[in-house]
């Protein structure tokens, strides 16, 4: 048996970080950064005789997640403790949601090589997030901040939906771009606002049981995950073919090793005790607040799909991935109310912003520039102002010095040279230089023209204007 | 069935970090499947009709706004801590 006769089967917790400006259950602020416990209070920290009160956002943005992801929001609900020990969480249990949660059966569609495919969300639950642990090199222990502890959390449970690690960073990104199009969380997944459990199995293709499953928690980067996946995947196919048994475990991953590592969970680590909280009481939505929020969603990818195919005729892969991020479909739509060019505009961001922010390992929400400086460049570029190689360059110029592209073209002294007398004197250099291809367009060979633009365009650093240079290199040939 | 083992108060025991006697033991057990039998006794009640109960209390949607509270004094805080530096509560090294 080989690695094509298994399936992987993976299902994801993805825990996403509320933008409230308060905590799930006090007062402090949930601001990223500050000094250490600077963000702390009383109920935060845990101090006997506090009591808890829910803030009415995280209700709120959670029936918010659900609704824009077709689930089924509960009209009673309450929060629960879930108990374990870990000097991260100060009460020794954290308030999350047990058996009632706020949304529940729901699905997102992803795009994948064999075209749509629906993943199914079991539930959303809303609980709060750990605090931070500090350690030292000079062995004097651990250092804990409570700054992250109450900042609010929704954590979305899917189905074993996912098939492969392409599945996975579909999936991932689509959740990413709905919570960031609704404006529930900033979803920066460098600062763990957005992290994932992720649970693979692998099972004989054909098979209808699953196979026992492991878990690797709190990953919070898609090259990670996708590594993770890929190996976990193989070490228990590997398992297997050797007539061994998978265990069921927490596995940390390590980046730096590529590897998977055991946990060594004690055996009732997973005992968590869930009981209602007596400290809140139940949280009942009416039809007509669940209505209100449904209105109040604003446009959801989809639908800006759909506008963006209809309205500017772009093509489906480009309205795919402009709408895959609300940071491209937003710097989209800013661009194009400047430039009218929905098409250029389109393919800057799908070829070079992409590839850039690929260089730079970095995602669409750390795109420096806005759609102003992209619709301007548009614009350089339809005038003739410079040439769309030089719209490469400014690209990467705006990436670590962004300000206006015509003040970058300027400065840099790329504008395209559009004068006649200019671009006439250096048709001439490259026809001395090279008789040969002019003998071989009058034999008409077609390709010795391409050439002889091309051969100029490097001699202008890509600052000629193309279309003058064919005209003119026809022109002069004739002669 | 409101039945429950000594090896079950054990294991809550252990998940709790709390150290019983022998006896201790014994007691637990023997109080906890008492609490379990009134609770028996409870659940046989016909609830058919009664609305879902959330929580001891009628009460419901008790919300915050979401305004944002400083809360100043850091050395307030801390000052129940054994042991404290840069701002933060110092314990023995955890390993992860
Ligand atoms: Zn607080």
């Amino acid at each position: 048996m080989s690695k094509e006769d298994y399936e992987i089967v993976i299902g994801l917790e993805v825990h996403c970080e509320l933008s409230t400006k308060t905590k799930i259950f006090c007062s402090c602020s949930t601001e990223f950064g500050g000094e250490p416990n600077t963000h702390c209070c009383p109920i935060c920290m845990a101090m006997p005789g506090t009591l808890p009160v829910l803030n009415e956002k995280v209700v709120e943005y959670a029936v918010k997640a659900g609704l824009a992801t077709n689930c089924k929001i509960a009209q009673n609900s309450k929060n629960d403790r879930k108990n374990y020990f870990y000097p991260d969480l100060p009460k020794a249990y954290q308030i999350s949601q047990y058996d009632m949660p706020l949304c529940y059966d729901g699905y997102v569609n992803i795009e994948t090589e064999k075209g749509e495919k629906t993943i199914r969300l079991e539930r959303i639950h809303i609980e709060e997030d750990a605090g931070k642990l500090n350690h030292d090199d000079y062995g004097r222990g651990t250092f804990v901040d409570l700054n992250r502890a109450g900042v609010p959390l929704i954590e979305c449970v899917s189905k074993p939906d996912l098939r492969s690690k392409e599945e996975v960073d579909a999936y991932l990104r689509k959740l990413k771009s709905i919570f960031e199009y609704i404006g529930i969380s900033d979803c920066k997944m460098q600062e763990g606002s957005l992290r994932a459990d992720v649970n693979v199995s692998v099972r004989k293709k054909g098979a209808t049981e699953f196979g026992t499953r492991t878990e690797m928690k709190n990953m919070n980067s898609f090259r990670s995950i996708s590594r993770a996946i890929e190996y976990e995947a193989n070490r228990q196919i590997e398992v297997l073919e050797n007539g061994g048994e998978i265990t069921q475990e927490t596995l940390r991953w390590d980046d730096i090793s590529g590897k998977t590592f055991s946990m060594r969970d004690k055996e009732d680590a997973q005992d968590y005790r869930y009981f209602p909280d007596p400290d809140l009481v139940a949280i009942r939505l009416s039809d007509e607040y669940i209505e209100n929020i449904k209105n109040s969603l604003p446009e959801l990818p989809e639908s800006r799909k759909k506008r963006y195919l209809e309205e500017y005729k772009l093509i489906p892969k480009a309205a795919n991935f402009v709408t895959s991020s609300k940071y491209y479909s937003d710097i989209f739509e800013e661009a194009i109310a400047i430039c009218k060019n929905p098409k250029t505009a389109s393919n800057l961001l799908m070829s070079e912003v992409a590839r850039i922010l690929n260089e730079r390992e970095e995602e669409p929400d750390q795109i420096p520039f806005s759609g102003k400086e992209l619709g301007e460049l548009v614009e350089l570029i339809d005038k003739g102002t410079i040439s769309s190689s030089i719209s490469k360059k400014v690209l990467e110029e705006l990436f670590e010095n962004p300000k206006s592209p015509s003040q970058i073209i300027e400065e840099k002294g790329w504008v395209q040279i559009s004068d006649e007398g200019a671009i006439k004197e250096v048709v001439k250099k490259i026809l001395e230089a090279n008789s040969q291809s002019v003998a071989d367009y009058k034999a008409g060979k077609d390709r010795a023209l391409g050439f002889l633009v091309g051969q100029a365009m490097k001699e202008t650093k890509g600052k000629a204007n193309p279309q003058m240079l064919n005209k003119m290199f026809i022109e002069e040939m004739k002669k | 069935m409101a039945n429950i083992t000594r090896d079950e108060i054990v294991h809550i025991a252990k998940l709790a970090m709390l150290n019983l006697t022998e006896q201790e033991i014994d007691n637990y057990t023997k109080d906890m499947q008492e609490i379990l039998a009134y609770a028996e006794m409870i659940n046989k009640i016909d609830t058919s009709a009664t609305d879902e109960t959330i929580g001891a209390t009628e009460q419901k949607n008790k919300f915050r706004k979401d305004e944002v509270m400083e809360f100043k004094t850091r050395e307030d805080l801390l000052q129940n801590a054994p042991s404290q530096d840069e701002g933060m509560f110092q314990i023995p090294k955890v390993i992860n």
